[in-house]
């Protein structure tokens, strides 16, 4: 019995060694998730006094609840090694990232919520009443029932009739093909916030003025001098708010500060072009002028006619009378003859 | 106030030459110092530079306006005329068109001019010219296109217009907001 006594008392004493197993305390404890949670207020005497210590010690007892807790499970040996399965976590974690975005819409799906239009589910086999067969919508089987179906291709009333009606049919697909896969690579450059390179115009048949106006800025300033060096056509306009979408346009034109006589030098040889502009053979103006000059002659001549004949009829239109309206009826004419001779005369100079 | 880009300033000067011929050079070139053109919110401002020194003292959020209006560009980048440019254009108009008193108050609610309320019209106005519009007391009223030539209005019936109406000083009380 000494034996056993001596082996009591060493394990008592190698315990003393060692601190007590027993805590007591009310903790929170989730053991799948290997946490403890300490809700007790902390001394803040002792805390202030020695902190290190203190949180060292609190530490200690907290571990302990918990590996109580795991020492009451089940436990297993494998390969010399105490193995305790531990049970689901009780405890939710919040998350470490955001939550995900739902994905953006595409066009399509855009305006399909926005006019309500909701997509209608389409059994994939339909009956055929021209091949007598079922047909499926898409994949396997459906080009060879769509071809034997195209057996034949009826001839618009307005098409050339030289033209293949098949090539136009496969080339139409594929272009459909295309248009769908550049609005999905579109949709996903808009999902991401990508910016898509312009290329031009994409159909110059139904573009208005104002985008091929928009086109030609663009192409013009996309040169290695950025356009520098392009010539203009006589009455060219450059498209406006396009600075964007230009090379090398800055967003913001700022004229260099000048002085106050400089910019009234710049603005004089500015008015000087404005005011040099020759001038253009205005067809209304010459005879409009030519006319005038003709009254002032008549007015003149009556001028001198006037002693022979009555002074009281004062010299408004309505003076003459009957008599002078067949000249009246005839002068237009000769006042254009006339004038076509000054046109050219103007021309030959 | 920021300076007109050229393009502007050149279809500023076009627009006055319509009215006041080569007589822009004077607009420019004065004995009083030196003026200039400035553009604030598309509106084109005729100022000494005397006070576009101090105006430039006041950031350009804050500023509304500062010396005279002369017009503004429209969205289509062509300038328009403001009845408030009339004070510096009247002195130098080369053609003019004189109301008859009777037909003074259409043309300032706004009306285009007929023959009938023609007083007199200056010799050698060509077709859509710009002309000053004068009462036969020598007040200027406004200004507008001219509809016809001088010697056409001769010959035109009396309803017929011939002068369109572009700006008249009733818009000081019409469209008072809007002129700034």
């Amino acid at each position: 019995m000494d034996v056993v006594k001596d082996v009591l008392e060493k394990s008592a004493k190698e315990a003393d060694k060692y601190k007590s197993v027993e805590v007591n305390k009310l903790i929170d404890i989730d053991v799948g998730a290997l946490l403890a949670i300490d809700s007790n207020p902390l001394d803040s005497k002792a805390l202030r006094s020695s902190p290190n210590d203190y949180l060292l010690k609190l530490t200690r007892d907290n571990v302990q609840l918990m590996y109580n807790q795991i020492w009451e499970l089940p436990t297993e040996r494998i390969e010399e090694a105490i193995v305790v399965k531990l049970p689901k976590p009780k405890y939710s974690l919040p998350r470490a990232k955001p939550v995900p975005k739902p994905r953006s819409l595409t066009k399509w799906e855009q305006f399909a919520k926005a006019k309500g239009i909701v997509k209608k589910k389409r059994t994939k086999l339909t009956w055929d009443d021209q091949l007598k067969k079922w047909i499926p919508l898409y994949g396997f089987k459906r080009a060879a029932a769509q071809k034997e179906k195209d057996w034949v291709l009826e001839v618009p009333q307005n098409a050339n009739p030289m033209e293949d009606q098949f090539a136009k049919k496969v080339e139409a697909k594929s272009e459909r093909v295309a248009k769908n896969e550049l609005q999905r690579l579109h949709n996903i450059a808009k999902a991401k916030h990508v910016k898509i390179p312009r290329f031009g115009l994409t159909n110059p048949d139904v573009s208005s003025a104002k985008e091929l106006q928009a086109a030609v800025t663009v192409a013009k300033s996309s040169t290695a001098s950025l356009g520098k060096f392009q010539e203009k056509l006589p009455k060219e306009k450059e498209a406006r708010g396009v600075g964007a979408i230009t090379p090398g346009a800055t967003r913001k034109r700022k004229l260099p500060p000048v002085s106050g006589s400089d910019e009234k030098t710049q603005n004089l040889n500015i008015v000087e072009t404005v005011l040099n502009k020759r001038p253009k053979i205005d067809m209304e103006k010459a005879v409009a002028r030519h006319m005038n000059d003709e009254q002032l002659q008549r007015s003149e001549e009556k001028k001198g006619e006037r002693p022979k004949r009555l002074r009281k009829s004062h010299g408004s239109s309505t003076g003459g009378g009957g008599r002078k309206k067949p000249k009246n009826s005839n002068r237009p004419r000769k006042v254009l003859y006339s004038l076509e001779l000054r046109v050219y005369f103007y021309l030959f100079i | 106030m920021k300076r007109l880009s050229e393009e502007r300033t050149k279809i500023l000067f076009e627009k006055l030459a319509k009215y006041i011929g080569p007589n822009v050079k004077l607009l420019i070139e004065r004995p009083d110092g030196i003026y200039c053109f400035r553009e604030q919110k598309d509106r084109v401002y005729y100022i000494s530079e005397k006070i576009l020194k101090l105006a430039e003292n006041v950031p350009p959020t804050q500023l509304i306006c500062a010396g005279t209006c002369f017009g503004k560009f429209t969205k289509t980048n062509k300038f328009r005329l403001h009845i408030t440019a009339l004070n510096y254009l009247a002195p130098y108009a080369q053609s003019k068109i004189w109301l008859k008193p009777s037909a003074e108050q259409q043309f300032l609610y706004g009306n285009h001019v007929s023959k009938s309320g023609l007083g007199r019209i200056s010799e050698n106005t060509e077709k859509y010219q710009g002309v000053l519009v004068y009462n036969m007391a020598d007040l200027p009223l406004g200004f507008g296109v001219a509809a016809r030539s001088t010697a056409d209005c001769k010959h035109a019936d009396p309803l017929a217009s011939v002068c369109f109406h572009q700006a008249d000083i009733g818009e000081y009380i019409r469209s008072e907001e809007d002129l700034l």
